[in-house]
């Protein structure tokens, strides 16, 4: 095997037995998709079907904050140093924390669509298979980002308040708690410069109007995700330290904000078409007019 | 003036163009900012010797083995380890090395055997993880989480990770730093083992008894530079270092007289004992007995210890290695 795989298989085992992931990976995203089914959406399967973006949304961001903790943790107590005198490289490393983590986090979301069907008897998922790609493309690309946020950080302390500061904004201005278009005029704006944005949106596109990959919703989440996962990973192997003594100087930290240009732009293109915004408001409207039955809406297949 | 007998006899010490040399250290630079933690180290290493790094913390021994595991770039200097350059080479070093680190560690939740079976995984040629474990006395712990291991199976375990890939050259840093007595004659006794196999083993201590007991040969690093470099036999040979004779006797003795010994240095009474230093022991001790039988006295017990590689230190220094 590789030093790939075996390291993979390591943080596997590892986060399977520590109790934080439980919480993280387990209980938060299960509360999440209680919450919106079973509270927000009141159990009705055309609302349950309306929110399961959203939620599977917050299951896959949630995934960087683990992983930038569980890295910074290894450099701070020296356990890196230790895979330093290996012919380990910073990329094998890198890569094992991303692919754990989609292989941990991918029972969660099949779970999540379980509990939908059975409990809320949800019966169309829309286009599972842009579900699935988003899904994928959105887990590699918000660990990846957990890795910047490690590599740019010097202690945990640091780490944890980064995640704050970030986790905050993408859930609250990216439609993942409140529907984006019910949000104000102006945060809205801010809302289509942030990756959850996409994801968010492409994900309800997907279960909800059955929006197909080639579709420009969730090519568009797609492509800009995979290059923004693409930037951080790179930029991430080459920010990444293996002794804890040794500091991030101020201009890496600079780089790392550059990796939010696609954002940038995708942000200052959505605010001048309005496309993403028309499109959340059209599956809002469509959730809220008169029931109809769970039929595949949009254009489906 | 000892220092300067050292400093300009590199060729008593042998320190480069070695025939059998697997490790070459020429003018090692190594700064940190405006802190300059190797100031032109140079030294050689033989295949199957044991080479000690001795010198209080601080004196760039930890700094000079990272760059020869490929760890650290130095700032200035030549390094060559199996005929490698651990910066342009790096990959193809690490499958010939082997390390026990200073202040590394391991997940927490990870078992002695998963770790062993882990990093055995890294490497084109592995040796048998369950050997390792039953060779460092691991074998009831094979299930064990490393958080719960104890800090001498800690160590253990370090060591036979330093081992899983078979290598060339060893690199022990500080192995019983922190340890208890006992603990840390066990991890002599791993050492010396390895020692007997003829592996290269470059370690650093700042134990004087460590390095006179494991070493082939030991350099003494201060300030960033090698001070004396030799067997510590030699070391303490040159260094002028005395040897201390203690003895009791039946009668009182005047000082006087017997600082008045063949060889003897110095002499003084320390609560009942005489405490005499002598450059040469055997001849003294002969003097010492003509002269208690001249005087009508008699030996009580008689002590000798010989020079440490610590008088060696302070003979250079003017301090003790721990302060």
């Amino acid at each position: 095997m590789t030093n790939f795989a075996t390291l993979t298989r390591m943080r596997i085992q590892l986060t399977l037995r520590n109790k934080m992931f439980l919480f993280f990976s387990v209980i938060m995203p299960f509360g999440f998709f209680f919450l919106y089914a079973g509270v927000i959406a009141k159990g009705i399967p055309r609302g349950v079907r309306y929110f399961l973006g959203p939620v599977m949304a917050l299951t896959v961001m949630g995934s960087f904050w683990g992983l930038s903790a569980a890295l910074v943790m290894f450099r701070e107590q020296g356990i890196l140093r230790r895979f330093h005198v290996t012919p380990v490289t910073p990329s094998d490393m890198l890569a094992s924390s991303i692919v754990a983590n989609y292989v941990l986090t991918l029972p969660t979301v099949l779970m999540e669509f379980l509990l939908a069907r059975t409990v809320f008897h949800v019966t169309h998922f829309g286009d599972l298979f842009s579900a699935f790609l988003l899904i994928t493309i959105g887990t590699v690309s918000f660990a990846s980002m957990g890795l910047v946020v490690a590599s740019v950080t010097n202690t945990m302390q640091e780490t944890q308040v980064i995640n704050q500061l970030i986790w905050l904004p993408l859930i609250f201005l990216s439609g993942a708690t409140v529907p984006l278009v019910s949000l104000p005029q102006v945060v809205k704006h801010v809302g289509l410069f942030l990756p959850a944005t996409y994801l968010v949106t492409g994900l309800q596109s997907a279960i909800f109007t059955a929006a197909a990959p080639w579709g420009p919703d969730i090519l568009l989440a797609l492509c800009s995700l995979a290059v923004w996962a693409l930037l951080t990973f790179f930029l991430s192997a080459q920010l990444f330290r293996w002794e804890p003594e040794s500091k991030i100087p101020r201009r890496a930290k600079l780089l790392a904000a550059a990796t939010a240009i696609p954002f940038l732009l995708l942000g200052i293109w959505g605010n001048k078409t309005n496309r993403t915004l028309s499109q959340a408001q059209a599956m809002f409207d469509s959730f809220n007019a008169p029931s109809k039955p769970d039929a595949p809406s949009g254009n489906a297949h | 003036m000892l220092y300067t007998l050292f400093q300009v006899a590199p060729e008593w010490w042998g320190a480069t163009n070695m025939a059998n040399a697997i490790l070459e250290v020429q003018n090692l630079v190594k700064r940190y900012g405006d802190l300059e933690a190797v100031r032109g180290v140079s030294f050689a290493v033989e295949e199957g010797e044991v080479f000690g790094l001795l010198g209080p913390n601080g004196a760039g021994k930890t700094s000079t083995v990272e760059v020869l595991e490929g760890l650290r770039i130095p700032d200035g200097g030549r390094v060559s380890v199996c005929g490698l350059d651990p910066q342009r080479d790096s990959a193809a070093l690490k499958h010939e090395i082997g390390a026990a680190l200073q202040s590394t560690s391991l997940p927490d939740k990870l078992r002695v055997m998963e770790a062993l079976r882990l990093f055995a995984s890294f490497y084109k040629r592995r040796r048998n993880p369950e050997e390792l474990l039953k060779r460092f006395g691991l074998e009831e712990k094979r299930n064990t989480f490393y958080n719960q291991l104890s800090g001498g199976q800690k160590q253990r375990l370090a060591l036979a990770m330093a081992l899983v890939n078979d290598p060339k050259v060893l690199f022990f840093d500080e192995p019983t730093a922190g340890l208890d007595p006992q603990v840390r004659r066990e991890i002599y006794d791993i050492i010396e083992e390895l020692k007997r196999e003829k592996k290269t083993i470059v370690m650093t201590t700042h134990y004087i008894e460590e390095a006179e007991r494991l070493c082939d040969r030991v350099a003494i690093v201060d300030h960033g530079k090698v001070i004396a470099l030799g067997t510590p036999r030699d070391l303490k040979a040159h260094s002028g270092g005395t040897t201390r004779i203690e003895v009791r006797l039946s009668k009182p003795e005047s000082n006087g007289t017997l600082k008045n010994l063949e060889g003897a240095t110095d002499a003084r009474e320390v609560g009942g004992t005489y405490v005499i230093h002598s450059k040469r022991p055997p001849q003294t001790i002969v003097s010492l007995v003509k002269h208690l039988e001249a005087q009508d006295n008699e030996l009580v017990s008689l002590e000798i210890s010989s020079p440490s590689l610590e008088d060696v230190f302070i003979e250079m220094t003017g301090r003790r290695l721990r302060d």
